[in-house]
């Protein structure tokens, strides 16, 4: 593996210039070249692929003992940029700005925090819209298959790219949640925590099934020509958007959407009676606008590649069971769910749970009391951080420990 | 008497008591080193953080108060949110040496259920009852014909978490319900545990049990 350990000079500081002091500042996105030909890396698929650009951020400052760094693993949709600005314009900060800063949950004044684009995911990092090295086009359909296990491959050779020996954490939710849990069957030892938020050892067939709707919808658009739409004027856009409109429902809750949209007519008061008029209903304008803003910044290539990676998690069935899987490593474990999320719901983090005790690890679990469905686990910020502080805190002190011990 | 009345909604599952320091003390004389400890209802974790620290245990804890839970998690004690009286049904059977419910079984709704599943999670279950066949627990209703209210069982009958009132006989005959055998009794006795005690059931504030599973 062509991944050269970086001497702390060539590590690129990003230049938070503080602007308020709960915010990171102003940062950017870096960018690092792994798995150079001849050292490709092998998918889970037995498949090669090299190299790989990944798209990163870093917020806070890696200690000298290089022992503070946690892990960021986004989400379906996500990308790099968890917190700060882009620039003093940008009209929105970081997908969990809320969490990650100075003071904040994921205290950039104590923690070296790194969030990285996953392979696939169309927002900086290699993907089936970037061009193919041995073709010259992009690579559309041609892209590999991909899993999660690839993705956390990825990570890890990213982190080893900075000279970090071991994290001190690894917090994703959702489909990041997935990435956690798969880091610690799969580099055991690279980590010594793992926040897993909102997810499961492997989605329900239910979430395979909204998963399937969206795929469908992208394919029988006519403009996908079978994943090869880059050099077409228009790309499968209406059957993303169509894709976003159905997942976003499975993030929110039966309350929450009574609660922000209830049955309230989006223009007037009155219906219409006219049946091409399709935003009668305040929510369904709402989720039109989700559908139209998600084509502007994602690649369709990229939802299927991603989707079904997510459908094909199973810890279990790598790993013969949960308990062989998670017992692997010595790193505690915080779970959360939340109680209206249905996509994942809180049985499946007790699973978890159950084969942690089983294996004898170190875990803790709470289901928070939440109205906002999946979204939760973005939105609820002040009860995770709650816990998540001393979680942290407590790891970092075994840490510093150990280490004083020279164990 | 006002202050205890303001903290309970957050000891549910952790009775002020005078004496903790002592019941931890005696509970954690019944465990050796390196086992593998279950606390039902941990509270912040202290217990446990002694015996991991102390004994080289390997700890768990169950607790349903969010407050306790962050607690536990300041002290670096592993704890799973749970309502014990929904159980422990993803537990193996015998995954821990020991489960430890301490002057909590007064609290939950099915004790009956509660200590048959520490039976089959835990090869050893260690139980502190309250015991409220004391006699000043017996005088006070004989005297004044009021429910209980002493240092160790400070509530007022309508604002407080115990929803059972058992005696050391009773317990014992609960034992027997469940499939459990009485390895140890270990009566509280002003500040004493005093193992074959005289009347026990009359003298002791609490007892801690040492169960077993009867060999079937």
């Amino acid at each position: 593996m062509s991944t050269e350990v970086a001497t702390p000079e060539s590590i690129e500081w990003v230049d938070a210039t503080r602007v308020d002091a709960t915010s990171v500042g102003i940062v950017s996105t870096q960018f690092a070249t792994l798995f150079e030909p001849p050292h490709e890396m092998t998918l889970v698929t037995g498949a090669k692929l090299g190299p790989v650009r990944v798209a990163y951020e870093t917020y806070g400052e890696l200690s000298r003992e290089r022992d503070n760094a946690i892990f960021v693993c986004h989400a379906l949709t996500g990308d790099a940029h968890v917190a700060g600005r882009h620039a003093p314009t940008s009209r929105k900060p970081g997908w969990w700005d809320e969490l990650v800063g100075p003071g904040k949950g994921l205290d950039t004044n104590r923690y070296f925090v790194i969030c990285a684009n996953v392979l696939g995911g169309c927002q900086g990092t290699t993907g089936p819209n970037c061009i193919d090295p041995k073709t010259g086009k992009p690579f559309g359909s041609q892209f590999p298959f991909l899993t999660v296990g690839d993705f956390v491959q990825v990570h890890s050779a990213l982190v080893r790219h900075l000279g970090i020996e071991k994290l001190l954490a690894v917090i994703g939710g959702s489909l990041g949640g997935m990435q956690v849990l798969d880091w610690a069957a799969q580099f055991p030892g690279q980590i010594r925590a793992a926040v897993c938020l909102a997810s499961a050892a492997r989605l329900t067939a239910q979430g395979i099934a909204f998963n399937c709707v969206g795929r469908r919808a992208i394919r029988t658009d006519p403009n996908f020509h079978s994943g090869d739409y880059y050099d077409q004027p228009v790309g499968p856009d209406h059957g993303l958007g169509l894709a976003r409109m159905v997942a976003h429902i499975t993030y929110l809750s039966e309350a929450s959407i009574e609660k922000k949209f209830g049955r309230r007519l989006q223009h007037g008061d009155h219906f219409a009676y006219e049946l091409l008029h399709e935003t009668e209903f305040q929510i369904e304008s709402y989720l039109h606008h989700q559908g139209s803003r998600f084509v502007e910044r994602f690649d369709a290539n990229s939802y299927l590649y991603l989707t079904r990676a997510m459908d094909y998690f199973d810890l279990e069935k790598s790993y013969g069971t949960l308990e062989r899987a998670l017992g692997r490593t010595e790193a505690r474990f915080l779970i959360t769910s939340y109680t209206t999320d249905w996509l994942f719901p809180t049985i499946q983090s007790r699973e978890l749970v159950d084969a942690l005790v089983a294996a004898r690890r170190h875990v803790s679990f709470v289901e928070l009391t939440s109205p906002f469905g999946h979204d939760s686990f973005l939105l609820e910020v002040e009860p995770l951080q709650e816990l998540l502080q001393p979680f942290l805190e407590q790891t970092y002190m075994e840490a510093r420990r150990h280490c004083g011990e020279g164990i | 008497m006002q202050a205890i009345t303001r903290e309970r909604p957050d000891r549910r599952y952790c009775m002020p008591d005078p004496l903790a320091s002592m019941t931890d003390e005696t509970i954690i004389a019944q465990i050796p080193p390196s086992s593998r400890v279950l606390d039902l209802g941990c509270g912040d974790g202290r217990l446990l953080k002694r015996l991991r620290d102390t004994h080289g245990a390997s700890v768990q804890g169950i607790e349903l108060d969010r407050r306790q839970i962050v607690g536990a998690l300041q002290n670096g004690v592993p704890v799973v949110c749970a309502d014990l009286d929904r159980g422990l049904a993803g537990f193996p059977d015998r995954s821990f040496d020991f489960a430890v419910l301490s002057k909590t079984l007064q609290q939950v709704r099915h004790p009956r259920v509660i200590l048959h599943e520490m039976l089959r999670v835990a090869k050893q279950s260690l139980v502190v009852v309250p015991n409220f066949g004391h006699w000043r627990v017996r005088l006070g209703l004989l005297l004044w014909g009021s429910a209980p209210k002493t240092e160790a069982l400070p509530y007022e009958w309508y604002d407080t978490p115990n929803l059972h009132f058992m005696s050391i006989n009773d317990f014992r005959a609960l034992v027997e319900v469940v499939g459990g055998h009485i390895v140890r009794e270990l009566a509280m006795i002003g500040g004493n545990a005093v193992e074959g005690a005289w009347a026990p059931n009359l003298r002791a504030e609490n007892a801690l049990y040492v169960l077993e599973r009867k060999p079937v």
